[in-house]
């Protein structure tokens, strides 16, 4: 029995190669040296360091290469989208119609302190992220919704039976923060990883010096023969952008793994020529507009559709690429995925019409229909400089096109969120981030069940179209239904709006090799590939 | 003397508990809490129930009179509990940033008292001569100038100087070692915030040294010090300056006590992992313990830092006593 959305997947490779680039790297594949200490800086810290309960890439870049996980995505594969083992000896094929995969953990992985890692620790890991104990938060609880139950076979097979057969099963595996943790540890204390580190990845946890850094070692023991190559790394936390450029050009750090405006790239590559590599990609986060379902005249479907008509997708691409981190024109999925609309299908929704006077002049039509011609309204933003309030601003502008003037109300993240919880706004700019490209989950965000879908509103044939779209084993059905949600979400009822999707830009130090770029800014931070040609 | 310090440290209690009845208040009014921030802004979806569960963990669903009791009670026992944010206990967590801001405000002290006094003291002696121009004009930009700014434009500066000198640019190290671990790292790192913030703080004290000595200068017993003959730089060194460093003395303390907490964009410049950092994360992650534990902190150095000055009164002019 195939997994499900497998030919999608084998598609998508060579769709996302294309997407990625990259420059000033020597063409001729050269022969990893080993030796040295990776120094990298990081804009955030962790607020814990398990990997389980948290979300931010600040926990991804400087803890990730303490950890093993099951399964991940090829760390060597540029499109970041083949799925191989880490523990497991190999990729197992569904069976019971593509409800049952069965996995067989490695023998050769060990802990840090020598201990094995055996298939309960495995069991304890998962049944921890997917149906964690009264007490432990797990952030991706939600994504694990189709199993119904995790059980260990033998002596060193783990089996986990869905409920049924989903295609965004694996790329939910594969997730970055799905860290083995030891079973005997979690039955001490489920909380135990909050503050501490004991992994089996391919470096060894030395120190934390809180506010400053993060240092690894590495682990000699290391699963996968000849890796990691570096003897170390240094995650250094640095919160301003320009700090993080400076490092960069004066070698305290080698790279910045979230992403930098085009202008630091520019500046870095005009100081420091070839010294400097550049990798870029589409970036799997978009900024959205969500309108308040529950606020008037936001109720009404013509203005949510007029706010989404009188934006210029295509011209806004072309301008706001220079200046921010934002690039793509796509809808609900990941550009350039096999399940995402291509460009003649989003043509035809509200808003990314190719005629922008077309579009304005059916904004003004629908706002006069509505009553509002002159809508006043506040959006409230992110006090975020990339993208948020370049984004932000350029909304205003094109609102004001269609004769609708709205104010910028920029908020600290902590008030913003209290806003968006409370309903406490009219429109909002608000993000939608994910790791492995899994647009059956992905597109959970717009559901009007989803704890972060802040437009309050209910819409039962949308729910029924993601259900369908999740449980469908044929892939053309399931393009199929994949545009009539986006259809619904974006254009029949308006219930979000896309902006433009995020460009990930990386400039690091040419001396520093073997890393590759991936559409999201939580993968591929494990480092065992990561060497030093210096 | 004994007493009067007695009194004053007395006298601190009431300040302490209004500072914490205020800053207690304060952080619940800011909209949004920790649980929302830590769990629920990754941008994915988020199960309501891991938030509650975390506001229950944190003591957060509590009437905010208990939290507030619970405060107070932790100040009175020493214990300042955990961060919010890091589960780590707040003693550690402030104990390794108060060395590095402890240093930069000992360094940026030491280089505006080397900067402000000599030139306030020249400034005054050769008033309204191109000597007091200088120096005038030189503390008037240093109290223009943002040391932030002024921050930014050393670290621009190392880095096309060095480009320029030696082909690769170099910028200062931005992870802290201390002093007894690596002299020339720690100094290498420390040396351009204490330089930037320094000069500064130095402008204030050079125009208030420099005040203070025209004052002083023009008294009476500088005047018959100099009919007796007494040497002129007899005369300005042990007269005049002596007195005259009262309100240097002032705006030291103050400025001293503010560079403990205060550096908070210097900080971010050169990335040190200091006390003003650490203020403005616990602040912005709505780390409620951790803020408040900072502010108890802050208030006590400037308490402290005040008593420390009315000491050193006493000791530069024997006239003044504390007895009563």
């Amino acid at each position: 029995m195939k997994v499900q959305c497998s030919r999608l997947l084998h598609l998508l490779p060579a769709a996302l190669l294309l997407a990625a680039s990259t420059s000033g790297e020597p063409a001729q594949a050269q022969q990893p040296k080993k030796g040295g200490i990776l120094k990298f800086v990081v804009p955030d810290e962790p607020p814990s360091f398990d990997g389980h309960r948290e979300t931010t890439f600040a926990l991804a870049h400087p803890i990730a290469p303490f950890y093993s996980t099951l399964i991940r995505i090829d760390p060597e594969d540029k499109t970041a989208q083949n799925y191989v083992c880490d523990t497991c000896t190999e990729m197992p094929k569904p069976t019971d119609g593509g409800k049952s995969y069965a996995f067989k953990i490695r023998k050769d992985v060990k802990f840090h302190d020598g201990k094995p890692v055996t298939v309960a620790d495995v069991h304890a890991t998962f049944q921890r992220i997917i149906f964690p104990p009264q007490g432990v938060s797990s952030a991706r609880k939600e994504q694990f919704g189709m199993v119904e139950s995790v059980t260990i076979s033998g002596d060193d097979t783990l089996v986990f039976k869905l409920k049924y057969p989903s295609g965004a099963f694996i790329p939910a595996l594969a997730n970055p923060f799905n860290f083995i943790y030891a079973k005997a540890t979690l039955d001490k204390d489920q909380h135990w990883y909050e503050k501490n580190v004991m992994g089996s990845g391919p470096f060894i946890f030395e120190t934390h010096e809180a506010g400053a850094l993060v240092k690894g070692k590495r682990n000699p023991n290391y699963h996968h023969a000849g890796k990691p190559y570096l003897d170390g790394f240094e995650a250094i936390f640095a919160k301003t952008q320009t700090l993080r450029v400076q490092a960069i050009r004066g070698d305290q750090a080698a790279a910045e793994f979230r992403g930098l405006p085009p202008k630091s790239r520019d500046d870095l590559v005009a100081a420091l020529g070839k010294d400097i590599t550049v990798q870029e990609s589409d970036w799997n986060c978009v900024l959205l507009m969500t309108p308040n379902h529950s606020r008037k005249p936001f109720d009404d479907v013509r203005v949510r559709r007029a706010l989404s008509l009188a934006v210029d997708r295509w011209g806004g691409s072309k301008d706001l690429s220079k200046i921010a981190i934002v690039k793509s024109v796509g809808g609900i999925v990941f550009p350039n995925h096999p399940l995402a609309a291509k460009k003649e299908e989003l043509e035809k929704l509200a808003g990314y019409w190719p005629d922008i006077n077309k579009s304005r002049a059916e904004a003004k039509k629908l706002l006069k229909e509505a009553g509002v011609s002159d809508l006043k309204f506040t959006l409230t933003n992110r006090a975020v400089d990339q993208p948020y309030t370049i984004v932000g601003t350029w909304l205003l502008d094109q609102w004001k096109q269609v004769g609708v003037t709205a104010e910028q109300k920029m908020e600290a993240t902590g008030p913003f969120y209290a806003s968006l919880n409370a309903g406490n706004f009219d429109v909002a700019l608000e993000f939608n981030c994910q790791s492995v490209v899994n647009p059956l989950s992905d597109t959970s965000k717009f559901m009007p069940t989803d704890g972060a879908q802040y437009g309050k509103f209910q819409d039962d044939e949308l729910v029924k179209l993601h259900n369908a779209m999740n449980r469908t084993a044929d892939e053309a059905e399931q393009r199929k239904l994949m545009r009539a949600y986006e259809k619904r979400v974006l254009d029949e009822q308006a219930h979000n709006l896309i902006t433009l999707w995020w460009y990930r830009i990386i400039p690091h130090r040419s001396y520093m090799k073997g890393w590759n770029i991936t559409p999201s800014h939580y993968l591929n931070q494990d480092l065992s590939v990561v060497w030093l040609d210096k | 003397m004994l007493r009067y310090v007695l009194k004053r440290l007395l006298l601190m209690i009431p300040t302490l508990l209004g500072a914490a009845a205020l800053v207690f208040l304060l952080m619940r009014l800011i909209p949004g809490d920790v649980c929302v921030l830590r769990l629920a802004t990754g941008g994915g979806s988020m199960d309501p129930t891991v938030i509650n569960n975390c506001r229950v963990e944190l003591g957060l669903d509590q009437p905010y009179l208990v939290q507030f009791l619970a405060f107070i009670k932790g100040l009175a026992t020493f214990d300042l509990g955990k961060s919010m944010w890091t589960g780590r206990p707040i003693v550690n967590e402030v104990g390794l940033r108060f060395q590095l801001s402890l240093q930069v405000a000992i360094m940026a002290t030491l280089t505006a008292v080397l900067i402000a006094i000599p030139l306030g003291t020249i400034s005054a002696v050769k008033q309204n001569t191109w000597i007091d121009y200088v120096v005038r004009a030189f503390s008037i930009a240093g109290v223009a100038m943002p040391s932030f700014w002024l921050g930014i434009l050393i670290i621009l500066g190392i880095l096309i100087t060095s480009k320029a000198w030696f082909g690769q640019p170099w910028m200062p190290p931005i992870k802290y070692v201390p002093l007894w671990v690596d002299p020339f790292y720690n100094l290498s790192m420390l040396i351009w915030p204490a330089l930037a913030t320094g000069y500064r703080y130095s402008a204030v004290a050079t125009r208030m040294t420099r005040s203070a000595m025209l004052e002083v200068l023009r008294e009476d017993y500088v005047r018959t010090a100099r009919a007796k003959g007494v040497f002129r730089k007899l005369i300005v060194r042990r007269h005049a300056l002596r007195n005259a460093l009262l309100p240097v003395v002032t705006i030291i303390g103050i400025e001293f006590a503010f560079l403990m907490g205060g550096l908070v964009v210097t900080e971010q410049v050169f990335n040190l992992n200091g006390l003003g950092k650490l203020f403005v994360e616990s602040i912005s992650n709505h780390d409620y313990n951790m803020t408040q534990a900072l502010v108890m902190m802050v208030v006590a150095i400037f308490a402290f830092t005040n008593l420390v000055v009315d000491i050193v009164y006493a000791w530069l002019d024997p006239r003044i006593r504390y007895s009563r």
